[in-house]
């Protein structure tokens, strides 16, 4: 692999992601969000000013959970399907590159330019709080900050995952919209419509939850905020019984699995293509 | 310098290439000739590994399949469809694809004087003419100086202006000793660039000829229009059909059908039976 060309093609993804308004909204959204959430953490409790850390933290779980899965796929899923539709990729493609160094360098683009994204939005608000004697553990803030990242990685996964497996940049955006509405709000409520008419086990539930990214990262930044998992009910409190701390090493490996496979099965599809 | 054996592709039961065999030296320019759907872009294609393909296809020795980035450091590509990054500039782009290439920085400057765009480097590419466009995709082709140049219909989208100079760009690089493989269904393209033509219909080969003899193999005709005056297009229309000329009256004029290279036989034919050429067209 030509690391020079990577690089190149990283460097333009990097670029094109900071001129898409798309990627900017989203940044800018989740940015303000981040702020007032810290701001409002207290006021929730009588007390003007911006929360400390750890409380800030908790309420960050919620907007990750809504806004980084929904740019992470879009952003992906446009990645190459879009190119495909205007002709560049084949362009791309007929030049002395292989196939393997482009999905390398447009992932490490993504991949940079959501890490500017989430640090941007976990950064203002942390220097915002840091400037306010927010109290609590900067840690644990950090810490979310990690597992968001982490989070945006999936999702920007499974997105080029769509975007290979699609010709049309509209066909890809809809398929990634769809995958997010499945992984934010159906797939809660298939899982609970699920336990219900299967009779599921607290284990089976848990692990059945675990199959989303999005719960991986739920479950995991409670775990680091508040030590353990009861507040999620019988199936934390199983959870915890059953795994204790070693939940920390599954929910990463299940992450990093999330970040993985989809990524190689996108590559595989793209290598496989004829049709450029 | 490149070969192609048994080369067909298919899409589903439709085949686009058929059994393709051929050869080119190396400094030589061939044509790929034939109607639209013919299969000459998908041969293209496949040269550049875009598409998967039965068959071998070798360039410099080098097979396309197992070897083809080294086959693509060989190959300057210039498409029918000219897809750039618009936002881009005309500079930022050939040192994105110089990079690419792994071509010298120093290369930029002299290619884009060399293609005429030394002014128009700030420019974002979107707003470039389709003449400039055409010249920068020729541009970012040659800044690798690849020994070989593949050209998908060149001056396809262009006016006569700009396919003029493409063209006499095109015969320099000829002249400089690359290896051209271009498509095209222009005649004074294929004449003034080819040496070789490979005449394809359907996805088979049908023949190779010399680019000179190519109108004469294929019966390609050229349609005249001669306005004379009003009184005249009756003894006009009788001149030339006497002269062996297939002519008919359109509204006010006259259309002949000549052979390619005949084109001022008529002229000649009115001009001897001292009838007046207003104007002329040809088609």
């Amino acid at each position: 692999m030509n690391i020079t060309v990577i690089w190149t093609l990283a460097q333009k993804e990097l670029r094109d992601a900071l001129r898409n308004r798309w990627f900017l909204l989203y940044t800018a959204a989740f940015v303000g969000l981040s702020l007032a959430l810290s701001y409002m953490s207290l006021a929730g409790a009588g007390i003007a000013g911006f929360a400390g850390f750890g409380r800030t933290a908790a309420g960050l779980i919620n907007l990750v959970l809504l806004i980084i899965p929904l740019m992470a796929l879009t952003v992906g899923a446009q990645s190459l399907a879009h190119e495909q539709e205007q002709g560049t990729l084949a362009y791309l493609l007929a030049q002395p590159v292989t196939r393997a160094e482009v999905f390398a360098g447009k992932y490490l683009g993504l991949a940079m330019s959501l890490l500017a994204s989430v640090g941007l939005g976990f950064g203002i608000a942390g220097v915002v709080l840091a400037i306010s004697d927010g109290a609590g553990s900067p840690a644990a803030y950090v810490g979310l900050m990690g597992r968001t990242y982490l989070l945006s990685l999936a999702m920007l996964s499974v997105g080029v995952l769509v975007s290979a497996m699609s010709k049309r940049g509209g066909v890809a955006i809809g398929g990634g919209l769809f995958l997010w509405l499945t992984f934010v709000f159906l797939g809660d409520l298939g899982l609970m419509g699920t336990a219900l008419t299967m009779r599921l086990s607290v284990g089976q539930l848990l692990w059945l939850s675990l199959l989303n990214p999005l719960q991986v990262f739920k479950m995991a930044a409670i775990l680091d905020i508040n030590a353990t998992l009861d507040l999620l009910g019988p199936a934390g409190i199983y959870a915890m019984q059953e795994y204790g701390q070693r939940l920390r090493i599954i929910f990463l490996a299940l992450m990093a699995a999330w970040i993985v496979l989809p990524a190689l099965a996108a590559y595989a599809r793209f290598q496989m293509r004829g049709d450029f | 310098m490149i070969e192609c054996i048994d080369l067909t592709k298919r899409y589903g039961k439709f085949i686009a290439v058929d059994h393709l065999t051929l050869q080119m030296a190396e400094r030589s320019a061939l044509a790929l000739w034939g109607a639209n759907g013919a299969g000459k872009t998908t041969v293209i294609k496949c040269l550049l590994g875009l598409l998967r393909f039965e068959g071998a296809i070798r360039v410099d020795g080098l097979d396309v399949r197992r070897q083809g980035r080294a086959v693509r450091q060989r190959i300057g590509y210039v498409p029918q469809e000219l897809a750039f990054y618009k936002e881009m500039t005309a500079f930022e782009m050939a040192a994105f694809y110089a990079r690419l290439k792994g071509a010298p920085a120093e290369r930029i400057d002299p290619v884009l004087e060399q293609v005429g765009l030394s002014e128009h480097l700030a420019k974002p590419v979107g707003a470039l003419s389709g003449g400039m466009k055409q010249r920068l995709a020729l541009g970012l082709a040659l800044l690798s100086d690849p020994p070989v140049l593949v050209m998908d219909e060149p001056t396809a989208n262009l006016d006569a202006a700009a396919r003029s100079q493409l063209l006499q760009l095109l015969a320099q690089v000829k002249a400089a000793g690359k290896t051209i493989l271009f498509t095209s269904h222009r005649i004074e393209e294929v004449e003034t660039l080819a040496d070789e033509v490979a005449v394809m219909e359907r996805g088979r080969l049908q023949f190779t000829c010399d680019s000179t003899s190519l109108a004469q193999r294929i019966g390609l005709r050229t349609q005249v229009k001669f306005i004379v005056p009003g009184h005249e297009v009756e003894r006009a229309l009788e001149v030339l059909r006497d002269g062996g000329l297939a002519a008919r009256r359109n509204g006010v004029g006259v259309i002949v059908d000549v052979s390619h290279g005949e084109k001022a036989r008529p002229i000649h034919t009115l001009s001897r039976a001292r009838i007046e050429v207003i104007d002329f067209e040809v088609e």
